[in-house]
């Protein structure tokens, strides 16, 4: 199995006639990803490689059975497109764009738990989704995984998500999802969401966890690994431990961090919940098989 | 982006925020002439990105030119925690009853907007907040609801505030969070924000950070970007469209997504060396971009030895490699590169580089193995 992602899903991708979305849409494809069909209201009738292109989200749900939003559009018209997918009742999301406004990520992610409280949107900013073997949505480099399971993986950032992966294919450890959550001050799916779903998912043994420096996330899913008896065991890094101390403005940040932020921070109350924790990410592969008491 | 204090204090008389009459001044007779239009007394105050600056001596007060040709020529050139006071702000001087904090900032855990407010605002808030959490009183924002004039008249009561402030507090919070919003503010802090005897409340300083992502939207910013204060090698970077942090060391990184670059940062240290810059390249780097990545680590005398670790996702190796074989047809490269290539179209990549490879440039497999090699090299070893 594998969370969110897999052979059945259906997807449309939300801005496949522009340059990135054809690229990326078709790499998809390529890799055995169901992508059956694209928007855009002034091409509607045409097709992109054999993709039908209709006018809205509805239509691509009404005709092809579109169950996957794959949003790739510019930054201006993110939030607008993710709202859309969400109306036409499909329930995962995936939205790569970068740069979308963070009061316009922070009024979508509060639109969308109000509207559509079911609704799953992965990112903004976010490399994507592979199940390996089964489907890949976004930017993933799917070659350097290895399908079959059974360790899951969850990344703020897309090239580190990359990196764990080929460390543990290079380890022989295959992979069930790889799930990039992007580094945005608001992103729609947290660490604890996919922790959660690789903890229920049968095929998942182990959960591979690399955050980054700033906000508390990764302090959250720590918590939430000993709050909720998480019973797989977890691999982390956290990247920028050695990065120089940001300057910051204002007490606000001050206030309301305390201690949080920091590799060292981060590093340490992962670790007290339990995970193994790696000091750069060629560590992955035989922390992992640690953990798997390979 | 962060904005000066002068910056702020225009920025929020935009959206009505009452801030005091001032005016900037670049030099000893550009702050005379300030402070006799603005009128007298003023306060002559450093513009700096940093905090301190009253205990710094970056802040005093004058009541007459001679004393504002004094302060403003000890303060300008000032040094303030490593940063270079180049420009002041004369405001007109305030007679303070009391000091209060305000702010808005989103709260990444609730995903809310975060608004705090206390009656014991100034110079040791963080110490208030340590001390006595419950002398802040703390609102969650629904981005999409927005704040309702009811839902803030109930915050200011609960900070207690003077009574007499009360209905000062209530307009300006409300046009605070108006900038906020509208704004595309990450951040609006006003410390202190001001009781006057005559019981008018205002803000006394402006801290602002405006999300670079909104810029598309505020043709308005355009004036704030002139004095941003960056080294030489940032200054390129930036103009370059590149993301680059400027370090110590003699080990010049260059790295796609933030991530991979801070991780390759940390794994410099760990092998010994010293990274000499933080740059990332960003997704979906083409060759132009690898040959001006190349051309600003070329311009820090410190580098010795470059490090290159791509991991092609959105960007494929293949045009990486190409950048680098440009770069180096076209620029005198001071160091050594060392690179290694994954993902995306790595294997045209690595043919490329294989092509071209030598004593300058040396491919390596993987990351930890580079690294070490591209500090054995930096430490000439």
């Amino acid at each position: 199995m594998a969370i969110w992602l897999d052979e059945n899903s259906r997807v449309v991708v939300q801005g496949l006639t522009g340059s990135q979305g054809r690229f990326y849409g078709l790499r998809n494809r390529a890799y055995g990803t169901k992508i059956v069909a694209g928007t855009n209201p002034k091409k509607a009738g045409t097709d992109v490689e054999g993709i039908p292109i209709f006018a809205s989200v509805r239509e691509a749900v009404e005709k092809e059975g579109a169950n996957v939003a794959f949003v790739i559009v510019p930054e201006m018209m993110a939030a607008a497109a993710v709202m859309e997918a969400a109306a036409a009742g499909v329930p995962f999301i995936v939205c790569v764009t970068e740069h979308i406004p963070m009061h316009d990520q922070a009024k979508l992610f509060n639109q969308l738990k109000r509207d559509y409280p079911t609704t799953r949107l992965l990112g903004p900013n976010c490399a994507g989704i592979l199940s390996p073997g089964k489907a890949n949505i976004g930017f993933t480099p799917a070659e350097v995984s290895k399908p079959g399971g059974p360790v899951g993986i969850v990344s703020r950032s897309g090239t580190l998500a990359y990196q764990a992966l080929y460390e543990l294919t290079e380890s022989g450890i295959g992979q069930t999802t790889c799930v990039g959550i992007g580094g945005d001050p608001v992103p729609g799916t947290s660490f604890i969401d996919a922790l959660a779903a690789f903890e229920a998912d049968p095929e998942t043994q182990a959960i591979v966890m690399i955050g980054e420096i700033g906000g508390s996330a990764e302090e959250e899913a720590a918590e939430y690994i000993v709050q909720s008896g998480l019973k797989k065991p977890v691999v982390a890094y956290i990247a920028g431990q050695s990065a120089p101390p940001g300057k910051r403005m204002g007490h606000a940040g001050a206030i309301t961090s305390g201690n949080k932020g920091t590799a060292k921070g981060k590093m340490a109350a992962l670790t007290a919940a339990g995970a193994l924790v790696a000091s750069n990410p060629t560590e992955i592969g035989a922390l992992v098989k640690q953990a798997l008491g390979r | 982006m962060d904005l000066f204090e002068y910056q702020g204090k225009q920025y929020f008389a935009r959206y009505g925020i009452p801030v005091s009459p001032g005016a900037v001044a670049d030099t000893v007779d550009e702050a005379v002439a300030a402070a006799e239009q603005v009128g007298y007394p003023v306060v002559v105050k450093a513009q700096v990105q940093v905090g301190g600056r009253g205990k710094a001596g970056g802040i005093k007060l004058a009541n007459n030119a001679d004393e504002v040709r004094f302060h403003a020529g000890n303060i300008l050139g000032m040094d303030i925690k490593g940063h270079i006071v180049r420009r002041l702000w004369i405001e007109r001087a305030s007679d303070i009853k009391k000091e209060y904090y305000a702010s808005f900032t989103l709260d990444r855990s609730k995903k809310k907007f975060l608004g705090m407010l206390s009656a014991q605002g100034g110079v040791d808030i963080e110490e208030v907040a340590k001390k006595d959490p419950s002398a802040i009183a703390i609102i969650y924002v629904d981005p999409v609801d927005g704040l309702s004039e009811a839902v803030c008249r109930q915050w200011v009561q609960e900070a207690k505030l003077d009574a007499e402030a009360v209905e000062g507090a209530v307009d300006l919070l409300l046009k605070l969070y108006d900038c906020f919003s509208k704004g595309d503010c990450d951040l609006a802090e006003i410390n202190p924000l001001i009781l006057t005897p005559a019981g008018k409340v205002h803000a006394l300083d402006a801290k602002v950070t405006l999300d670079d992502s909104a810029e598309p939207r505020h043709p308005e910013w355009e004036e704030f970007k002139g004095l941003r204060q960056m080294d030489a090698r940032e200054k390129l970077a930036a103009e370059k469209g590149l993301q680059y942090v400027g370090l110590e060391g003699s080990v010049g990184i260059i790295a796609n997504g933030a991530g991979l670059a801070m991780a390759t940062v940390d794994i410099v240290n760990q092998v010994g060396g010293k990274p000499a810059n933080f740059l990332d390249i960003g997704g979906g780097a083409n060759a132009e971009v690898m040959v001006n990545a190349l051309t600003v680590i070329n311009e820090d005398p410190n580098v010795n030895a470059i490090f290159i670790n791509i991991f092609g996702g959105i960007t494929r190796c293949d045009e990486v490699a190409k950048g680098i074989v440009e770069a180096m047809n076209r620029v005198a490269l001071r160091a050594p590169i060392v690179a290694r290539l994954d993902g995306t179209n790595a294997t045209e990549g690595r043919a490329i580089l294989t092509a071209n490879a030598s004593e300058r440039l040396i491919m390596m497999p993987d990351m930890l193995n580079a690294a070490k090699r591209a500090v054995a090299i930096a430490e000439g070893k």
